[in-house]
């Protein structure tokens, strides 16, 4: 399993995650974004994809965190 | 011991207690440790689990793309923490440092954090309150309970209030098909934290979406059947809703009651604090090892003329803990201030909707991108001649360039050209915000006067 | 003022190898102005961002076509009408939200996600292409045929036609690059090819109209939504779109990857080891060598200021993405290519409403064939360093990418 969680107050809505892990982001309307902040291992590597991808690194997942600032440099 | 001798004790071997285990007590943790605090760390929580994300609990979860026990929080780095989950405190003793516990215990510390959030504010009748079908949603519990009532296929379920998360509960219903009726004390949804100009955007989301709006009516009773279930809602314009789920969705209070007798400044609007996260006490002075981050605060912001804020926002509650977390075990000259600009999002009707700033200052608001008839747009509020919050619906990405105005005072009205202004964004118009004696459902900000000790502050005296 | 304009040097070919010692010049005047009806260069990130989020600047091409200044027009010139990157909203929005309802989410959600096996699939087939060749060229066999390979099985176009299919695109792709449409005859070339793939799509749209399948024309011919359907001129010049757009950038991401790697040896090593490196390189690689060096079609529809100069309405504003990707205020040690580095919030797909439309397929594509190409080249070399390039300023890329190996694994 994998913990993820969005910030959304980041989040611009370019949907790379959704195209990138569909079966844990989904676009819901045009702009906004559900996910699944619990997904499935067998998704790490699309969530990785995902992590990497957005544009605005809003993404935190456990142990892929694309949050530029904070201790993201932790090993995890 | 020299300050800062003390200083680099307490960040060798010193005791930190947080007290409230989500979003903010866990972005505090961590950056505590980040900044490497090597002490001992212990969190408190009441709820019985680990830190876990509220806001899909509104939407993700009622949507059935999440499941509400499996929101919790990723972990940006081990945080070596005493967790004492499941165990509310009860008070707080800041002459001896130490926290009571519901269980009887008693936790020291050296240095406090406090972010206890807020709790829904429930339906004040506690009779009715206890009818079965009669919800909250705050908690992962609540969210649960909710989800399983829905999944039963309700009759009709009956949102009382009209802000975020009562717009967001009746979208999620509407969208599996289920009647909804919503009840809203002011004219429209929202009104409290973006004015009656976009509330009346989001009454025709309402209604466009099916769901039976009421608006300008107050909820007088819930009615019981004989074996406690609610089955009818009555309202002030005398009609009758028959309901088998009401959510009461009435706005939050901030969890400050196990305060009462420390002495700091705490009460029904907040804890007050100062730019650098401590704590006031209820004299107005600033205490050295009390901090205060997330919902439960209410901190002076240099933008909106060094008036107190409270915000129930996720971002002010990461971004409040780290700074709170960094000033605990920093040198006065190394402690930064707080100067997040406020910023907020939901998504209900399939449309994003955020906003930048402090919404309820604004006098005036011009529509300055797209049209609100499309339900796309920015709009931009004023507060005498400058910029002082914005709100997009589907229009995000231009959002940014709205909070630099915000920040750097641009003037208002907003004269220059923009791409895609339409004739009827040209004029600015009355925002229209309700009185603010008039309280309205989930304002999400609150601005709460000049005062660390303000005169609408209810102070409880001690209880011993 | 250098007696040679940056301007003039940075679209001067000689340094086209080897840009960013120019960029590193033009950031100490963070907007650069000239020539009296030159445009307004500007080349450090934060302003760049900035303005990519300014509702003060409009992509309009008739903005551009007023000041009669259009020379670097981008890979889109194709005679249709102005495709959704050269509007501004509503039009933008309208239309890319169309097309966006055949290729992705919400509409179309796992259509990029179900194409992963095919991509590999492709890149395969190409990689095995290459036989026991001694020497390749990483453009021609492989950075170059790949892109029209996906956009074919996105499109919907029969797999029995894409040899057909690619012999049009080809002469396009190639009239669009200015170093090739002075050459004789190229222009008539790519007109005739435009005309035969018109034709072609034109048919594949009747038929699609009549039989849907589970493909982005049979989407785009049946887009019914609340913003309305697409004419079959919107639904040709929508696949022209993706078709051009989408390729040359590909070629040239794909093949400064592979070039990037050839210079850091010991992270294609790591590459060839752990191909999950791939997502990260991609990031650095959009960072380090964008295939998009600068973005030329911007007008300020007012006076702005930036950095205390006023940049008068009308004007043109050069983001010069290349550069502001290597600004050591935003990214530390910026010339290093290292995909180790946390922070990799990069331009290379441009930001705000006009980003990259297809840069999610983009990064799957490059991911995929770096990491397939680090596994199954044995011992690659470059044959020569710098490569040559195109002549294009914009879309910056070697025209040829020759590799010794010692065999194909």
């Amino acid at each position: 399993m994998t913990r993820l969680v969005v910030d959304l107050n980041r989040c611009q809505g370019y949907a790379q995650c959704a195209f990138l892990a569909p079966d844990v982001f989904a676009m819901h309307g045009e702009e906004a974004l559900v996910y699944n902040p619990r997904a499935e291992r067998e998704q790490r590597e699309r969530v990785a994809r995902a992590v990497a991808a957005c544009p605005v690194q809003a993404i935190t997942a456990d142990g892929l965190d694309g949050h530029p600032e904070g201790a993201s440099d932790a090993a995890h | 011991m020299p300050p800062t001798d003390y200083l680099d004790w307490l960040r060798r071997e010193g005791r930190i207690v947080i007290v409230g285990a989500s979003l903010a007590g866990l972005r505090g943790a961590e950056t505590l440790r980040a900044e490497g605090f090597g002490g001992e760390l212990t969190m408190i929580g009441d709820e019985p689990y680990e830190p876990y994300d509220r806001p899909p609990l509104s939407k993700a979860v009622l949507l059935g793309r999440a499941a509400p026990h499996h929101t919790e929080l990723p972990r940006r780095r081990e945080i070596d923490a005493k967790w004492r989950l499941g165990v509310a405190a009860t008070g707080l003793d800041t002459e001896a440092k130490r926290v009571r516990l519901a269980d009887g215990d008693e936790v020291e510390y050296d240095r406090l954090l406090i972010a206890t959030g807020v709790r829904a504010r429930p339906w004040p009748r506690e009779d009715e309150a206890r009818l079965e079908g009669v919800f909250t949603l705050r908690t992962r519990d609540d969210a649960a309970a909710l989800l399983r009532r829905l999944k039963a296929g309700p009759r009709r379920v009956f949102v009382i209030g009209a802000g975020f998360t009562g717009s967001e509960i009746a979208s999620a219903c509407r969208e599996q098909g289920i009647a909804v009726t919503v009840a809203e004390r002011a004219g429209a949804p929202l009104v409290g934290a973006l004015g009656g100009v976009i509330g009346a955007v989001a009454a025709d989301m309402h209604r466009e979406n099916g769901v039976d709006l009421r608006t300008g009516v107050m909820v007088t009773a819930l009615e019981g059947d004989p074996v406690g279930r609610v089955r009818a809602v009555h309202l002030s314009d005398e009609s009758i809703v028959e309901a088998d789920v009401v959510i009461v969705s009435l706005g939050a209070t901030r969890n400050t009651d196990w305060l009462a007798g420390s002495g700091l400044g705490a009460g029904p609007r907040g804890i007050a604090c100062d730019a650098g996260c401590r704590a006031f006490d209820f004299r107005g002075i600033v205490t050295d090892d009390v901090f205060v981050a997330g919902d439960v605060a209410r901190s002076p912001h240099a933008l909106f003329g060094y008036q107190f804020l409270s915000l129930e926002h996720w971002g002010n509650a990461v971004a409040q803990a780290e700074i709170a977390a960094h000033n605990m075990i920093s040198p006065s000259a190394a402690r930064r201030p707080h100067l997040w600009v406020p910023a907020f999002w939901s998504s209900q009707f399939g449309v994003n909707i955020k906003s930048v700033g402090v919404p309820p200052m604004g006098e005036q608001i011009m529509i300055t991108q797209g049209s609100p008839a499309e339900r796309r747009f920015v709009g931009v509020y004023g507060y005498q001649g400058r910029t002082i919050a914005a709100v997009s619906f589907d229009n995000t990405r231009w959002l940014e360039f709205y909070q630099r105005e915000i920040e750097r005072g641009g003037p208002f009205p907003v004269e220059f050209p923009t791409v895609d202004r339409r004739p009827e964004g040209r004029v600015p118009v009355d925002a229209g915000f309700p009185d603010p004696a008039l309280p309205t459902h989930g304002p999400m900000v609150t601005l709460s006067g000049h005062s660390p000790t303000d005169q609408q502050l209810v102070f409880h005296p001690a209880h011993h | 003022m250098t007696q040679t304009s940056m301007l003039r040097r940075i679209t001067d070919f000689a340094n086209r190898a080897d840009p960013y010692p120019l960029y590193e010049e033009l950031r100490r005047t963070p907007v650069l102005h000239e020539e009296e009806d030159g445009p307004y260069l500007v080349s450090t990130y934060h302003d760049i961002k900035a303005l990519l989020h300014d509702p003060r600047i409009s992509s309009d091409a008739a903005n551009l076509a007023s000041l009669g200044q259009d020379e670097l027009s981008g890979p889109e010139a194709t005679g249709l009408p102005p495709s959704f990157i050269r509007l501004d909203p509503p039009e933008h929005d309208r239309l890319r939200r169309i097309a966006n309802s055949s290729f992705g989410p919400p509409h179309r959600p796992h259509r990029v996600d179900n194409m992963l096996g095919q991509l590999e699939e492709i890149v395969t087939g190409l990689i095995d292409g290459l036989g026991d060749a001694r020497e390749i060229d990483l453009v021609d066999q492989f950075a170059y045929p790949f892109p029209v390979t996906v956009i074919c099985r996105l499109l919907g176009v029969p797999r029995e036609d894409e040899p057909r299919f690619r012999s049009w695109v080809d002469p396009i792709v190639a009239g669009l690059d200015p170093d090739t449409r002075t050459a004789a005859g190229a222009e008539r070339a790519a007109q005739e090819a435009r005309l035969q793939l018109g034709m072609y799509l034109n048919g594949l749209v009747e038929q699609r109209a009549r039989e849907t399948r589970d493909d982005m024309l049979s989407d785009l011919v049946h887009s019914h939504g609340p913003d309305g359907a697409m004419t079959t001129m919107e639904v040709l010049s929508t696949s022209v779109l993706l078709l051009i757009a989408g390729h040359e950038t590909t070629v040239n991401l794909i093949t400064n990857g592979m070039l990037t790697l050839l210079r850091y040896p010991e992270i294609l090593e790591r590459l060839r080891h752990d191909p999950g490196l791939s997502v990260r390189i991609v990031e650095e690689l959009l960072r380090y060598e964008p295939p998009v060096q600068l973005l030329p079609q911007r007008t300020c529809i007012a006076d702005i200021e930036v950095r205390g100069v006023t940049i008068p309405k009308g004007s043109r504003i050069w983001l010069v993405l290349g550069a502001g990707n290597r600004d050591p205020h935003r990214f530390t040690d910026p010339d290093r290519f290292d995909p180790d580095r946390r922070d990799i919030q990069h331009l290379g797909f441009g930001s705000g409403i006009h980003s990259c439309f297809g840069a999610p397929l983009a990064r799957l594509e490059t991911q995929i064939a770096l990491s397939e190409l680090a596994r199954r080249l044995d011992s690659p070399r470059l044959v020569a360093d710098p490569p040559p390039y195109r002549q294009n300023a914009v879309l910056r890329g070697p025209r040829h990418l020759g590799i010794a190996i010692d065999g194909v694994k």
